[in-house]
């Protein structure tokens, strides 16, 4: 089955190039520590979900780029084809010459529908050359005006065009002190639309991941492009070809629907935060063993104390004992879960033990903790971790940072300020209120969890 | 990728203008090495195939033929204009580009708005709209003018006037010199408050200059050449006041110094809708996250590093330098201290071989000293673009919307109303046709409001913090 990406705006472009690129140098390497068959058989399904085959041998993205102004498309058509590994089709783009101004009503009410027609006609034709469509994966950011707006255009027309196909939107959070000033609005219009069309919502900051490249890949400088590649491979850790669970031969055939199905129950409940283990530079990576019951108490630990990567751990946060009263007794930094789905590759996966991840004290009482907690099991190693474990959750993760976005917007909200640059493009104080509720709305349940 | 027209307007302007187009020519000359004509070289330049005459195609592809300036020239007496297109740069300009006169506007701002713009409105629209039709995609004009004379003064707010008219989806973005107190016009302050008024209404982004401002950096760069005591020697290109490696052989003119400055502020304003970058930062973006009031767009510029030395050490120190000058006093391109006033937002646009994490390490470090309006406290919008300016390895442009202008209009005001009270000169205004006494009461009321805007923001500065309360979701 296969999934057609469609990659909106600068960040969108620029991360879905790495992703890409991510993928086929999986692949590609010869240190999947499995068998020859199981090896050809995951690059069969990789190659099948994400590229489709040319003429000319090289594998092209099943990919539409979109964005308003041309640079960073050029670039990441560039990039792909520099590798000599994979390319994106020199059909599959679309793009404007005056980008969107971080103008998400900009984005929203004028580029979508003056481009929409367009847009979706290469996205028809992407899903066209699938066998069986999976479903779509979009890449956006919420702060721009393009990703943000003219992405949450796009999503609603995807979920008119495609009612029955299943559509995950990944969404990358600015970083808190600023990349745009009017990022906050942007992210709460973005946040409160994309809560109408799409399936699910996966999530990504850029603080969080900027850490992760300061302390755990101990790069200096930090640039997007090392940002990006972060992201890139914990998305491949999740999208990968993966066993189920149901223990049925060969790789999962919908793997969006699986996810889908696991992680969201409940239509309220559609945020997803993603986390990744070990992550270290490429180089250390020979000089590391790790072990599996070492690798899941890190990772149980960082789903309760909502930490991001295996450094700082706060060790003292513990969930609550069973039998107490779950609304009262609870640590305030405690995080409780709906769903958790674990992915792990590599080495020795049959005989880890996940009964941890089972603790019922983890997760609220809608669900069975056996209905609430899944695990796919890979034998084939990815990106050349000898062992990785991934972790999608639908839990409290996100909750202290969309409060946080929330509150500054409505504190700028409240002043009026910048309000004339979105009325000018059609979004009224009216809409900007009813995306406040939609969303103060979400952080009440997931409050209340 | 869009295209942007300049309208440069009156003496300063043209003369301001004529070293844009000069440094404008060097920086694209050093980073297109194979004289392509390509998407950069086209925000501002046409490609003509000159040999079949000034009326040829233009060509969008291939090697450069003959690059012209997507550009206006508006001067109400010859002098300027007509150097101009005698010196090395006399290939860039297209005679239709300029619209002259023979006796100028005599100071008067009335003269150039009304008199002049009257008479020449029909000539500047059909020249501005063809100049619009050579451009795939119009993006922005940038008009460059002075404040204190007349035809900079009057007829640039004129000609802005008809840009909103004629091309109202276009930004307008305004390079305004502002007189300085000893300035020897005498009647600058009614040419500058009256062409307020015009800014106020029918600009989208105004960048305020003071010509003290640009001697000091001048200074400045002199006194650090002639001591020597650095002992490195500096890159001569790197200055921001100079034209080394530009086409300009003759002997400097003294404003050419300070006029370079700007010119560089416009090139790196621009520079990120032109070059690729990891994060880029479009002019539409400027104007949308640095005006969050439609009155307040007025922005306070400063470009660090005024210069680079020789050798090739660049310690990540001097990198930290650089984002902590261009917050100080002496770098701002106005009289003003945006330090210890109250910013309602800020931009900073980092060119060359800097990393996102160096301005977030930048950011956190300055953001304690610095006074951020209670509802934008992380009101930061920042741009990386890759290309650095000639002569140096990084650089910054910052743009801040910060109270510290107010100071800069307060003094204005006071010098119209000591002239205006005694009624001094104003005759030479009132006895032109469209002018009355209304135009002057309407202007200074303009002004005045804009002042207790700031006044108004000023207030909340320092205050307790008080957020308003959300929404309450019914449980």
């Amino acid at each position: 089955m296969s999934i057609v990406t469609v990659q909106l705006g600068q960040c969108g472009n620029q991360i879905g190039q790495e992703v890409f690129s991510v993928l086929c140098s999986d692949i590609r390497g010869t240190h999947g520590l499995c068998s020859k068959k199981e090896d050809e058989s995951y690059q069969d399904c990789c190659k099948e979900r994400f590229f489709c085959e040319e003429e000319s041998g090289v594998p092209v993205a099943r990919a539409v780029l979109v964005d308003m102004e041309p640079k960073v498309i050029s670039q990441a058509l560039a990039r792909a084809a520099s590798s000599g590994h994979w390319k994106y089709s020199s059909h599959s783009h679309f793009c404007q010459k005056q980008g969107s101004g971080n103008n998400w009503a900009n984005g929203y009410s004028v580029h979508g529908p003056r481009h929409k027609e367009a847009i979706m006609d290469l996205v028809q034709r992407e899903a066209e050359k699938c066998d069986r469509l999976g479903g779509f994966f979009t890449i956006m950011s919420m702060a721009g005006g393009t990703g943000s707006g003219l992405g949450a255009f796009v999503t609603q027309s995807l979920r008119d065009a495609f009612p029955t196909s299943f559509l995950l939107n990944h969404l990358i959070w600015p970083y808190g002190t600023g990349e745009v000033i009017v990022q906050n609005y942007n992210s709460v219009l973005t946040l409160s639309h994309l809560y109408h069309s799409a399936d699910a919502l996966l999530v990504h900051e850029n603080d969080a991941i900027h850490k992760i490249c300061a302390q755990r890949m101990n790069i200096k400088q930090i640039s997007f492009r090392d940002v990006n590649q972060v992201i890139a491979h914990q998305l491949g850790s999740v999208f990968q070809p993966t066993h189920t669970a149901g223990g049925e031969p060969g790789y999962s055939r919908n793997p969006l629907g699986d996810l889908l199905e696991l992680l969201v129950s409940h239509p309220e409940f559609r945020m997803l935060g993603l986390r990744n283990i070990p992550q270290m530079p490429e180089s250390s990576l020979p000089y590391s063993t790790f072990s599996w019951p070492g690798l899941l108490k890190h990772l149980r630990q960082m789903l309760i104390a909502n930490a991001h990567m295996e450094e700082g751990i706060d060790w003292q946060v513990r969930p609550p004992h069973p039998g107490s009263s779950i609304s009262t007794n609870k640590p305030l930094h405690f995080n409780t879960s709906i769903a958790n789905l674990v992915i792990l590759r590599g080495k020795d996966v049959h005989s880890v033990d996940l009964g941890s991840f089972q603790d019922p004290s983890l997760y609220t009482s809608w669900l069975n903790p056996q209905d609430a907690f899944n695990a796919w099991k890979t034998p084939r190693a990815f990106n050349k971790y000898e062992k990785s474990a991934a972790l999608v959750s639908n839990s409290q993760f996100l909750l202290k940072p969309l409060d946080r976005i929330v509150g500054k917007a409505w504190n700028m909200f409240a002043s009026k300020a910048y309000l004339h640059q979105y009325t000018k493009f059609g979004i009224q104080e009216e809409d900007f209120l009813d995306c406040f509720t939609t969303l103060e709305q979400v952080i009440s349940s997931y409050t209340n969890l | 990728m869009t295209q942007s027209v300049v309208v440069q307007v009156g003496q300063c302007g043209n003369q301001v203008g004529c070293r844009f187009w000069d440094l404008a020519l060097r920086e694209h000359a050093a980073v297109n090495k194979k004289g392509i004509y390509d998407e950069a070289l086209s925000s501002f330049f046409r490609n003509v195939d000159t040999r079949r005459g000034d009326n040829g195609p233009d060509i969008y592809k291939g090697k450069i033929c003959s690059l012209k300036a997507r550009a206006l020239l508006i001067d109400m007496e010859e002098g300027v204009v007509n150097e101009i297109l005698q010196g090395p740069l006399r290939d860039v300009f297209d005679s239709k580009q300029l619209i002259t006169d023979v006796s100028g506007s005599g100071n008067n701002w009335a003269v150039g708005h009304k008199i002049y713009g009257c008479q020449y409105r029909e000539s500047i629209v059909e020249k501005l709209r063809k100049t619009a039709e050579h451009c795939d995609c119009l993006q922005c004009f940038f008009i460059i003018h002075s404040m204190g004379g007349g035809t900079g003064s009057g007829l640039g707010t004129f000609v802005l006037n008809l840009l909103e008219e004629e091309f109202p989806e276009v930004y307008r973005f305004v390079t305004s010199v502002y007189p300085s107190g000893e300035d020897d016009v005498i009647t600058s302050p009614y040419n500058s408050v009256l062409a307020m008024k015009e800014l106020n209404e029918h600009a989208d982004c105004v960048l305020p200059i003071e010509n003290e401002s640009l001697f000091e950096i001048v200074n400045k760069i002199h006194q650090m050449i002639n001591s020597g005591k650095l002992g490195s020697t500096v890159k001569q290109n790197s200055l921001v006041t100079s034209s080394a490696g530009s086409a300009k052989t003759l002997q400097e003119k003294p404003f050419d110094a300070m006029n370079n400055i700007v010119a560089n502020l416009l090139l790196n304003l621009t520079s990120s809708a032109r070059f690729e970058g990891s994060l880029n930062m479009d002019l539409n973006e400027i104007s949308m996250n640095l005006v969050p009031f439609p009155r307040l767009h007025y922005l306070v510029s400063s470009l660090t590093p005024l210069y680079t030395l020789a050798d090739v050490n660049v310690p990540s120190r001097r990198l930290d330098q650089m984002f902590s000058d261009a917050f100080s006093r002496d770098h701002q391109l106005i009289q003003a201290d945006p330090k210890h006033s109250l910013y309602l937002a800020c931009a900073l646009l980092v060119r060359g071989n800097v990393h996102v994490s160096d301005l977030r390490r930048n950011i956190e470090r300055l953001k304690p000293s610095l006074h951020f309006v209670s509802w934008n406290q992380e009101g930061w919008k920042t741009g990386l673009c890759s290309v650095p300016p000639v002569g140096h390895s990084h650089s910054l442009l910052a743009l801040a919307n910060n109270t510290c202008v107010k100071p800069t209009f307060i003094e204005l005001k006071d010098r119209f109303m000591k002239l205006y009270k005694k009624k001094a000169h104003l005759h030479h205004y009132l006895q032109i046709d469209g002018m009355e006494q209304s135009c002057f009461s309407e202007a200074i009321s303009s002004l005045s409001d804009l002042i207790e805007e700031y006044n108004e923001l000023d207030a909340t500065k320092g205050g307790p913090r008080i957020d308003p309360s959300r929404l309450k979701i019914a449980v």
